[in-house]
């Protein structure tokens, strides 16, 4: 379980130019749970992330990860990089390495693991995101395109089998293909291996459709928290805060204004297509 | 226990990292603002100039006296001139050291083989304050003027030598966008890092040979971010028919106002009494 209390950021505290990037804010997220963040670009997603494994410390407050206070002096950052793993924004600009299967390799040989131990993790997270490990694994990340890009450097993430997977706009300036095919992948893993999966992302859709609670964030304060049900029929508030409803939720509430009978917890177009032939009497 | 394991020191590094490029321009609404960019390199580089005329420590007065009454128009805090002048500390005080204990004279201290001589100190003295002087009056400069301000100046400056092929303009254009780009790379830097640390990496433990190799997998992929960067800024320039020096003429126009005549006018008063010092003491 992931617990967050009073988390306040301020970056460069006591400058002129200081920003409070998060104000006070508190939130839990349980094992085995999808949690989705959304927010309006600058409203604090990056930095709360970042926290989540040390990269940033906190200006005040504490997070909790099953029992052990990560922004305590003491906590080996180490510790913290294994169980909670960051795969940052357009991650393919990390890649590094000559070949496919030692950039992998990185994360772990960092942990400290025996060479054994190393290439079957890397043999095992290159297959988990969806790439032909014998295929690719001598060829140079530099050749690959966008999307293969990316996997491997989610495979490199994944490679150190974090008990967390917190992922930052993890479709940014993909194809609709490669787009589809990541989010699949993380669903898919996240069903594997039922770890706590994050993922900030600006695609309504995709929020509604994978996870199991939504976190909206608006200018460092956390606004919502709740089942995506809850936080998509809270419309105008939404909308007042620059963000969107998923494209079916949006049809039904169009529909509803018009005058129409439909419930206003429609998520997919699946559910709004069911609810309106309902309607209809079909 | 190695410093890098605490969670403390990624943030330092980054808020230094801000802190650095930030740093320099002071944005400000005074006259030394304001004034012609030409007029504030020149008299940066005339005012260096008159710090080495100097023969006396008399001569010194008037060389504080003159930045101080900058300073003080200027209306730029202390603190930053201070944090300008404390990544050179250690530079002023290996030149304090060398010139207290090298230069041979009248022995005031001994130690074993080291001696203070009363030469050394005047001598450590005189070029301590002429250090300070020379860094604080540089910084002034870039305090008070923006980057582009700076380059368009030396664009200008630089010409009249154009005559005799120097590329005027492209070394101004890439000053410009080589300013342009420092916080840029600096914030991809600071990204590279910080990927790298979820990884796993370690940056500051272990013997100077495993730390150059831990900056393998920062340094490759900022190049590649920078020659990328660089590319895409050369398509957008291109797409825009940017062809060099072609008649360019430019948004802000530097004009040489009432107020530049008044700085020159008092920047002369300044040089004529240093000049003044050097033939009569
Ligand atoms: N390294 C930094 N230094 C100073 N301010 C920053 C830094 N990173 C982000 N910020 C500021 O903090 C706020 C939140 O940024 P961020 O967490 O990146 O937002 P988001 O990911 O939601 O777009 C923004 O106002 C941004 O300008
Ligand atoms: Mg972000």
């Amino acid at each position: 379980m992931i617990e967050v209390r009073n988390l306040t950021h301020i970056y460069s505290e006591g400058l002129p130019h200081e920003s409070v990037a998060l104000d006070d804010v508190s939130f839990r997220i349980e094992d085995g749970s999808f949690t989705g963040i959304i927010g309006h670009t600058g409203s604090g997603k990056s930095t709360l992330l970042q926290h989540l494994n040390g990269l940033l410390k906190p200006t005040s407050g504490t997070i909790v990860i099953d029992g052990t206070d990560i922004t305590d002096s003491h906590t080996r950052m180490l510790d913290i990089r294994k169980k909670v793993g960051l795969v940052f924004q357009y991650p393919e600009y990390q890649l590094f390495e000559e070949t496919v299967a030692k950039d992998v390799a990185f994360g772990p040989a960092n942990l400290g693991l025996g060479q054994e131990e190393i290439e079957e993790r890397v043999r095992q997270s290159i297959s988990l995101v969806g790439l032909d490990y014998e295929a690719i694994k001598d060829t140079s990340p530099f050749e690959l395109s966008g999307g293969q890009k990316r996997r491997v450097a989610i495979a490199g993430v994944l490679a150190m089998k974090p008990e967390v997977l917190v992922l930052d706009e993890p479709t940014a300036g993909l194809n609709p293909k490669a787009h589809y095919d990541i989010l699949d992948m993380v669903q898919e893993i996240h069903e594997r291996e039922n770890n706590i999966t994050i993922f900030v992302s600006h695609n309504m859709n995709d929020i509604a459709r994978m996870s199991d609670r939504v976190l909206v964030i608006d200018k460092g304060h956390l606004a919502m928290n709740g089942t995506p049900q809850e936080v998509f029929s809270r419309e105008e508030e939404l909308k007042a805060m620059g963000l969107a409803l998923p494209d079916a939720t949006e049809i039904v509430s169009q529909l509803r204004k018009e005058g129409m009978n439909l419930p206003a917890d429609c998520l997919t177009v699946e559910q709004a297509a069911g609810a309106i032939l309902t309607a209809l009497g079909r | 226990m190695p410093s890098s394991l605490h969670s403390g020191d990624d943030d330092t590094t980054k808020k230094m990292i801000r802190d650095i490029t930030l740093g320099q321009y002071y944005l400000g609404n005074s006259v030394i603002h304001k004034l012609d960019p030409r007029v504030k390199i020149m008299a940066a580089l005339l005012y260096i100039v008159a710090l080495f005329v100097v023969k006396e420590f008399t001569g010194f007065i008037a060389a504080v006296v003159f930045l101080e009454m900058v300073i003080i128009i200027s209306k730029v805090p202390r603190r930053y001139i201070w944090r300008g002048l404390k990544p050179v500390l250690i530079i002023i005080a290996f030149t304090l050291a060398v010139n207290l204990f090298m230069i041979k004279g009248e022995v005031l201290w001994q130690f074993g083989i080291l001696h203070i001589t009363r030469e050394g100190v005047r001598t450590a003295a005189f070029m301590g304050i002429r250090l300070v002087l020379l860094i604080i009056g540089s910084s002034m400069l870039t305090l008070t003027t923006r980057p582009i301000g700076l380059t368009d100046g030396i664009e200008a400056l630089l010409s009249p030598f154009k005559k005799i092929g120097l590329p005027a303009h492209e070394l101004a254009m890439m000053m410009t966008i080589a300013l342009r780009f420092i916080p840029t790379l600096l914030e991809e830097t600071d990204k590279i890092i910080k990927a790298q640390q979820a990884r796993g990496a370690d940056f500051e433990s272990g013997n100077i040979f495993r730390r150059a190799k831990a900056l393998v997998p920062i340094l490759v992929p900022l190049f590649i971010s920078a020659f990328r960067i660089a590319q895409e800024l050369a398509m957008a320039m291109e797409a825009r028919c940017y062809g060099g020096n072609v008649k360019r003429t430019r948004m802000n126009a530097m004009k040489f106002a009432r107020r530049d005549l008044i700085a020159v006018v008092i920047f002369c008063v300044f040089l004529a009494l240093i000049v003044l010092q050097r033939v009569l003491l």
